[in-house]
């Protein structure tokens, strides 16, 4: 990243620190000093960002988070616009409510990225953890728009309550992979864990790799050509993934359709190369 | 003004201000998406009748469409905003929806929507799914084939209608070579369309009639046989007049389509039978659009 601001973290903290107040449309115009004394939440304190980061270079848009980052969570909570890098790992709920502009993680990420996005990029080097794109516990809706990357593996549960929105990962999913799911796609190019779509009404699971292992509500609705996966895998050609060259001959794919105690109108897809 | 032995009228034509789409259906093969679009666009000649006005702009080959699948490009045009949308919801949903294999998607970019799969989704009777991709919404709509794919909206544009020219031969052959050699060159032009059967229309009318009830009747100043009855435009040596009329979606895509067809025409020349080329026109109170033969020539 060139220019922007840059934030270094000193040492790995004990508790866990909220860096949502650093989004780039809410510093835009900060200097290093102005921005090192906003207040983080850090367990039962707040503390200046001056506390734990080496502040440097100024605000237009960039934020750049280097050190250890995985106790750093809701990393751009809410964010409109510009963009934040963090070189390593982050902790949970990063981009949680997220509307635009795009987050770069090289490493993995723990429970609830992207939960609650309705817009913009968020990719992940490595692994995501639990509840990829999933609603908060109480909370009926999930990713809502946007779209996510994974360059590994995610956890359990992801997509739950998803709505709308995209997922990719290049990696293998948990268990309960889109569980309650609404709406959305979410493909993955690994193997997936037991039970997906437990219990979705609408949306979309594409197994790009290993076909899944449908639970006893989902019927097999056989194979056939269906012409929408050209419009989705030509919607991904300018996407920083594997996905965006993913070659596949035909569009007849193996279907089911389920989860027909909730509705039946959500499906799994399998897709192999 | 003469070009080739064609005299040119110092005249012009006038258009007038219209709404406009474009929708591109695809299909299995070039020859049912050519089919979706020859069912859509028929009975589209004049919105005097029809509603609307419509035709094929283009064909499309597998790398021109949204889906990877030969296509065709179609326009429609009306007088108004929910004339179009009626008449798009309509034919869509009967002649491009019941075709074999086919889809459609908006065909421009940005403009105000009109629904396409918005309305025609409810024909899935609850099964269709509806998928946001790439920011577009797009509907599968359950067919006997698979799935009938529609995008959720088209877009409208401000168009011209009722750009056009006349020519005037000394016979049938000449005057019908001269009108398929402008139509083949009109028809390489963007953003136009010619809505009358191959382009051509015989029927040039003017506005008003005798009879009350009629809003337009016979161009009697150009009918051979009425020359020694009406105040006649036409001399002995003219026998057989063509009028062809253009609906584009941007004035210059008018003017360009006009000038290939005119140059079309006096390619044809003198030698081969074409006197005279004129245009329709109200004496330019009527449309806001104006274009002077003698600026597209030569």
């Amino acid at each position: 990243m060139s220019g922007g601001l840059a934030l270094r973290l000193r040492a790995a903290p004990t508790f866990r620190l909220d860096l949502s107040p650093l989004t780039p449309e809410r510093l835009a115009g900060q200097s290093a000093d102005a921005v090192a004394r906003i207040l983080l939440a850090y367990g039962r304190r707040s503390v200046p960002v001056g506390e734990w980061f080496d502040v440097r270079g100024s605000a237009d848009r960039q934020i750049l988070i280097e050190g250890d980052a995985t106790r750093l969570d809701r990393i751009g909570a809410d964010m409109q616009d510009g963009q934040i890098r963090v070189e390593g790992n982050a902790g949970a709920y990063l981009g949680i409510g997220m509307r635009g502009g795009r987050i770069d993680v090289s490493g993995s990420v723990d429970a609830y990225a992207a939960s609650g996005l309705t817009g913009g990029l968020v990719r992940i080097g490595a692994h995501a953890g639990d509840y990829l794109g999933a609603a908060l516990p109480g909370e009926h809706r999930g990713m809502r728009g946007g779209v996510v990357i994974v360059g590994g593996s995610v956890g359990d549960r992801a997509c739950d309550h998803m709505r709308r929105g995209l997922i990719l990962v290049e990696g293998a999913c948990g268990d309960y992979c889109g569980s309650r799911m609404q709406g959305g796609t979410i493909a993955m190019l690994g193997a997936c864990g037991a039970r997906p779509g437990f219990s979705m009404r609408r949306g979309t699971l594409l197994f790009a790799g290993p076909a899944p292992s449908p639970g006893p509500t989902f019927n097999d609705a056989g194979a056939l050509p269906l012409g929408f996966l050209v419009l989705l895998a030509r919607s991904w050609k300018e996407l920083p993934s594997r996905f965006a060259s993913l070659s596949r001959l035909s569009t007849r794919v193996q279907r089911w359709v389920g989860d027909l105690a909730f509705g039946g109108q959500g499906e799994l897809i399998h897709w192999p190369g | 003004m003469i070009v080739n032995g064609v005299s040119i009228d110092d005249t012009f034509a006038e258009a007038f201000a219209m709404r406009g789409t474009r929708v591109i259906i695809t299909a299995h093969t070039p020859a049912w998406a050519r089919q979706a679009a020859v069912s859509m666009t028929g009975f589209a000649t004049s919105v005097i009748g029809c509603g609307v006005e419509a035709g094929i702009e283009r064909e499309l080959d597998a790398a021109q469409t949204p889906d990877g699948r030969p296509g065709v490009a179609v326009l429609l045009f009306a007088t108004s905003s929910s004339e179009l949308a009626k008449q798009l919801e309509r034919r869509v949903g009967q002649c491009v929806l019941t075709t074999p294999t086919s889809a459609v998607f908006s065909g421009i970019e940005a403009g105000r929507a009109l629904p396409l799969g918005k309305t025609l989704r409810y024909f899935g009777d609850g099964y269709q799914i509806s998928k946001v991709i790439g920011g577009r919404r797009y509907w599968r709509v359950p067919v006997m084939d698979g799935e009938f794919i529609a995008e959720d909206t088209a877009a409208m544009s401000d168009a011209i209608g009722g750009g056009n020219f006349i020519i005037l031969a000394a016979a049938t052959s000449p005057a019908l070579a001269a009108a398929e050699a402008a139509i083949e060159a009109m028809r390489r032009v963007s953003g136009a369309i010619m809505p009358f059967p191959g382009g051509v229309a015989r029927s040039g009318s003017k506005v008003g009639s005798k009879y009350k009830t009629l809003i337009a009747s016979t161009n009697h100043a150009f009918c051979p046989t009425l020359r020694a009855s009406v105040d006649s435009e036409l001399g002995a040596d003219v026998e057989c007049v063509y009028e062809i009329v253009i609906d584009g979606l941007t004035e210059q895509a008018v003017r360009d389509s006009m000038q290939a067809g005119l140059r079309a025409v006096c390619a044809v020349g003198g030698a081969g039978g074409i006197r005279r080329l004129s245009a329709g026109n109200y004496g330019g109170k009527l449309g806001k659009f104006h274009f002077p033969l003698r600026t597209l020539l030569p």
